[in-house]
């Protein structure tokens, strides 16, 4: 079933955010389809009339009341921060959506 | 930025082509806390003052469900007489944004809380259209970023972005029509009015206080047009976080215009976002994306599903307020007014006011009367929304009150609200400090009239020559003595009957 | 005075009682464990960081607490190396990863306050496989871990640094995390105790996710008491999990404390062993099974043909989820950032601190996984892996109708040589096997020594799987065999692992 190719390599390292370099992109994509091709026998249960299971325990309607917990202060917001100023955290400049 | 888009009439587009909507709403829950921790919601907190290891999306953190947040869906869900899922999930939508502190929001997919259901709204006229409803579902607001060292905190030129956290999190709850066909030229207006008349049930379930001007209430419009009298969809372009009503219906009415202007001059229509600005009622193109968006949605899976009871869903059905339609339907009934006339009310956003006056004791017409009048003139000459004005209904009732009474005639009323919305007090306060009371006492009054008399004889001749409506003036002149606070009724009265002449 | 050496060498069980009864002092016992840590942990490399002074002021604290009349936890006193997954508020927690080198968590995680409000004293952060995503630890950004039993071996993974850290003595009880095998595996490499809990029965608060859905923390130890005391620990409903389970937690201590398999069914289920099963370690688990038998286990073979799917299935949804879990490490708000000269945007940013903070199986499994989920894909792959494991939890199911427990190896071989397997991800994969079924269907798990391969004189793991929230039957049946082992090798298996 798969073939990855080195294009789509490249594409799944843009939605995943991963500069990868030229010659990662050739030993993920050899390696991707390698893994995928061995993990691919899944879809011999898929025309199964068998519900997915997206979790182990069949709990429901796990909720909290609305009620106020304490924040951490922003001193600790900000502790890890690689840059800050003015109390928020401090990023290089976003492109994107105005 | 400069761009010039070409545009054909309103009246040309829609000559040859149907517009076909789509209205994507966001509402912020008014929740005391986050949707999936325990952060507070307070506005104007400073900035990452109200976020936790869950909002801030830091390493081992978990998400857990606000019940009141999944309350609130549901009943949104109702009143937009939506089927209530019996079983569903929360998703996550993957995707990398500075102010999406786990780049991916949590969300629902292909399982709604809330779907199929339909909102009736009011056009201008009173005519009502039906706008189905795709679905409504729950999902969290991202955190705020200025841009810093770009004109006017804009993205474009921003040297670097600041991030604050305190409204990650907040619970949202998107609410998405069908495709809106049918409306014609009146699509811009169906669409205006949808959002207003969303935005009355959100405020009448008490879940949101729906502010668009704060961000609470956020539309995006989406708009295509086809062929007029064809069935097939055109492709569509995505005006986002247009957020008020009038920019709601402007922003429709510019999309049909430069949609026809595209596909007339034989060209196509890129599927893409756009912004709208409030200042040239236009919109421009947002920013192409190379790649389809791959959202990569798969159930969340740090939550486990809601499961609503269907008891717990009728026991919440049946504590929905009476829905802002049918209350508008019933009062426009019990007031004997027009359908332009509470379209005036609901324009000037009066509604809520002139009914909490009434609820405080004011008869219906003179709750009317102030807040279309007085009031409504006073907050367009001060910019202010009615609820704004430094008055409340009960005030207002208590004036109304004081002219039934007969201490106040509608001259003295007006300064006593005058004197509220100073600040000068209460009404009864401003009655006493500014001495506004009707001149009741008849020796003053029949002093007054024959000055009056006595000083006007030509018109009293008049007046005695049966020249009843020439009494005016000389009322006219007793209350300027008065400086207003005599009883106008009674002063006539008294001018005719010492002039000997009966009212026919 | 009780030296240094006696004292590394008692179980927490005994530990536990020496500080009640005022043999020991808990700084006593702290500080014999980290003198040997220093002795030893330069050549074993089970810590990421020692918490010399927290484990000191802790100690203290218990002692203090002692002198002054105040009820002591169970396991007042004793030393505990935790897995660098967990936050530890004001201690470095890096996960084995780069992109976390340097932060300090401002929050405990619930596992984390639980230890401490138990009195227990934690000397430190144990090395792992980054975001836990191995068999080896050898995907430690910091370096690799060295087997006790053999230096130039791999102590399993992803916990390779707790489970060495007990082999070699640095440490009575360790915690780890269990998402296809990672608290199992190394225990069994390296001849520990390692329990999987039911999914839900310790809370992920504060335990940085790597697969949500699979993800488990637990105890390992040196035997199953240990292991059941340090599990009434670390156990129990949290509301800060909404997949945490509200229930009572099973008598573990009290099933630990009475071990018996007379009269119990015991499956082996007919999938786990055939190819790729390592001769010595078949060997062991046969005798295992005899042993069950002789102390008065019925035997029952079980088919459970859908768990030959289970290493594909768990290979799609763990990839799947942790390309999600993995997507908020972007230079923003903590940890690495790389690129930030000025030049970069926000996105540049993102992706060059993402490409130099992830090794190479992280960026694997993010791109296997978001091959996975993305659109067209999403069916075959995340869809069909589902369904998988609704398949593996009905087989679970139904064998459970049949018997009380399941017994298999824990792992097809013993530790095999580090640098071995490095460059071939499906050889490296097969090293979890056995465990992953438990994973996907959420039930517990223990491993425990049953033995040395005759081959390599290396641990071999035992693996007894009970159903969900039925824990109790681990240690029952481990304490049974344990014993019974224990009994006829005159000595714990441990004692024949080379003193370093
Ligand atoms: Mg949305
Ligand atoms: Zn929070």
């Amino acid at each position: 079933m798969p073939g990855i190719t080195r294009e789509e390599v490249a594409h799944l390292a843009r939605l995943a955010r991963l500069e990868l370099k030229p010659e990662e992109l050739d030993h993920f994509a050899g390696q991707l389809d390698d893994i995928i091709g061995a993990v691919a026998r899944v879809s011999e249960v898929a025309d199964q009339d068998v519900p997915p299971t997206s979790h182990p325990l069949p709990l429901t309607n796990v909720m909290r009341a609305d009620e106020v917990r304490p924040s951490l202060t922003p001193e600790q917001a900000l502790s890890g921060a690689p840059a800050q100023e003015q109390q928020r955290f401090k990023v290089p400049q976003i492109l994107g959506e105005d | 930025m400069t761009t010039t888009t070409d545009l054909v009439s309103y009246e040309d587009a829609l000559a040859s082509y149907d517009p076909v909507m789509g209205l994507e709403v966001h509402v912020e829950l008014g929740t005391k806390t986050k949707m999936f921790c325990g952060c507070s919601t307070e506005l104007g907190a400073e900035p990452n003052s109200q976020t936790c290891p869950t909002c801030l999306g830091l390493p081992g953190s978990l998400p857990v469900v606000n019940a009141t947040g999944v309350e609130s869906a549901v009943r949104i869900g109702l009143a937009l007489n939506c089927e209530i899922a019996e079983w569903c999930r929360f998703a996550r939508k993957n995707y990398f944004y500075p102010d999406m502190p786990k780049n991916f929001q949590t969300s629902q997919y292909d399982e709604p809380i809330a779907f199929n259901g339909y909102l009736d709204v009011q056009l201008e006229d009173g005519e009502t259209f039906r706008v189905e409803i795709e679905r409504a579902h729950m999902e969290e607001d991202t955190g705020k970023s200025t841009h810093i060292g770009g004109a006017t905190g804009r993205i474009h030129g921003a040297q670097h972005s600041l991030l604050d956290y305190n409204r990650a999190g907040i619970p949202l709850i998107e609410i998405v029509t069908k495709p809106i066909v049918g409306a014609g030229e009146r699509a811009p207006e169906v669409a205006k009015a949808y959002v207003r008349e969303l935005r009355e049930l959100i405020k009448a379930l008490g879940v949101s206080e729906a502010r668009m001007e704060m961000g609470q209430m956020r539309c995006d419009v989406n708009l295509s047009l086809m062929p007029k009298g064809g069935d097939r969809f055109g492709t569509r372009s995505e005006t986002k976080n247009v957020n008020s009503l009038r920019s709601v219906e402007r922003a429709a009415r510019f999309e049909i215009q430069r949609h026809a202007a595209v596909l007339g001059s034989g060209g196509t229509i890129v599927q893409e976002t756009r912004h709208f600005h409030e200042d040239t009622g236009s919109t421009t193109s947002g920013r192409v994306k190379e790649e389809a968006e791959d959202y990569r949605y798969f159930p969340e899976p740090d939550l486990v599903p809601v499961a609503p009871s269907r008891e717990w869903v009728e026991e919440l059905r049946a504590r929905l307020p009476e829905l802002p339609l049918v209350r508008r339907t019933r009062l426009l009934e019990e007031w004997g007014i027009s359908t332009t006339d509470m379209q005036a009310i609901l324009n000037a956003g009066a509604l809520d006011p002139i009914v909490t006056t009434i609820e405080a004791g004011a008869d219906a017409a003179s709750a009317r009367k102030w807040w279309m009048g007085e009031l409504a003139r006073s907050a367009n000459e001060s910019g202010k929304a009615l609820d704004e004005l430094a008055i409340t209904p009960e005030q207002v009732a208590r004036v109304t009150e004081l002219v039934s009474s007969g201490d106040l005639n509608d001259k003295l009323a007006r300064q006593v609200i005058e004197g509220v919305l100073a600040g000068e007090g209460t009404p009864d306060e401003v009655v006493d400090k500014r001495g506004l009371k009707v001149v009741s006492d008849e020796g003053a009054l029949t002093a007054a009239v024959d000055e009056a008399i006595a000083g006007n004889p030509g018109i009293a001749d008049k007046i005695r020559g049966g020249k009843v409506a020439a009494a005016g003036a000389l009322v006219g002149a007793v209350m300027k003595a008065t400086r207003g606070q005599a009883d106008a009724a009674r002063v006539k009265e008294l001018i005719l009957e010492k002039l000997g002449v009966s009212e026919g | 005075m009780t030296d240094n050496v006696n004292i590394i060498k008692l179980t927490a069980a005994e530990t536990a009682e020496k500080i009640a009864s005022g043999e020991l002092t808990a700084v006593q016992v702290a500080e014999a464990h980290l003198a040997r840590i220093e002795a030893v942990d330069e050549k074993v490399h089970a810590f990421l960081h020692v918490d010399r002074e927290g484990a000191l002021a802790q100690a203290r604290a218990v002692d203090e607490k002692r002198e002054r009349g105040e009820k002591l936890g169970p396991l007042a006193g004793v030393p505990l190396a935790l897995k660098d997954i967990f936050t530890t508020e004001g201690v470095p927690t890096t996960v084995g990863s780069k992109i976390l080198e340097g932060w300090i968590p401002p929050y405990d995680a619930t596992l984390t306050k639980r230890l401490k409000a138990a009195d227990v004293v934690i000397l430190g952060k144990t090395n792992m496989d980054e975001f836990a995503m191995g068999s080896s630890t050898e995907n430690s950004a910091f370096g690799p871990t060295g087997n006790p039993w053999d230096l130039t071996r791999i102590p399993g993974g992803s916990g390779g640094g707790s489970s060495a850290a007990l082999a070699s003595f640095q440490a009575p009880l360790a915690i780890g995390t269990d998402t296809g095998g990672s608290i199992r595996q190394p225990a069994a490499v390296t001849g520990t105790v390692g329990v999987k809990p039911t999914y839900g029965a310790v809370s992920r608060f504060g335990m940085v996710a790597f697969s949500s859905s699979l993800d488990q923390g637990g105890p390992c130890a040196r035997t199953v008491l240990d292991a059941a005391l340090l599990h009434e620990v670390i156990a129990g409903h949290d509301p800060l999990d909404s997949t945490s389970i509200d229930e009572p937690v099973p008598q573990v201590v009290e099933a630990a404390r009475n071990g018996s398999v007379a009269g119990m069914r015991i499956g082996v289920v007919k999938q786990f062993r055939g190819e790729g099963y390592q001769a010595g370690v078949i060997q062991r688990f046969d005798e295992s099974v005899a042993l069950l038998k002789e102390l008065g286990a019925e035997i029952v073979e079980l088919d459970c043909p859908s768990f030959d799917l289970a290493l594909s299935a768990y290979y799609l949804i763990a990839p799947s989820e942790c390309s999600s879990n993995l997507a908020r490490f972007d230079g923003l708000r903590y940890g690495l950032r790389t690129g930030d000269d000025g030049g970069h945007s926000a996105e540049e940013v993102t992706s060059l601190t993402r490409e130099a903070g992830f090794g190479p199986e992280v960026k694997r499994r993010i791109m296997l996984g978001t091959y996975a989920l993305s659109s067209g894909y999403y069916d075959a792959y995340y869809g069909s892996a589902q369904k998988v494991r609704t398949l593996i939890k009905r087989e679970f199911d139904r064998s459970f109708e049949q018997v009380d427990v399941i017994v298999s190896p824990t792992t097809p071989t013993t530790a095999f040589a580090i640098g071995e397997r490095a460059d071939d991800p499906m050889a490296m994969y097969l090293a979890d096997l056995c465990t992953i079924p438990t994973n996907l269907a959420g039930n517990a798990a223990m491993s425990l020594p049953c033995g040395l391969a005759p081959e390599d004189n290396l641990p071999v793991g035992l693996q007894i799987i009970a159903p969900v929230m039925k824990d109790d039957r681990l240690y029952k049946v481990g304490a049974a065999v344990e014993a019974a082992f224990v009994e006829k090798w005159g000595h714990p298996l441990l004692e024949e692992a080379p003193s370093l």
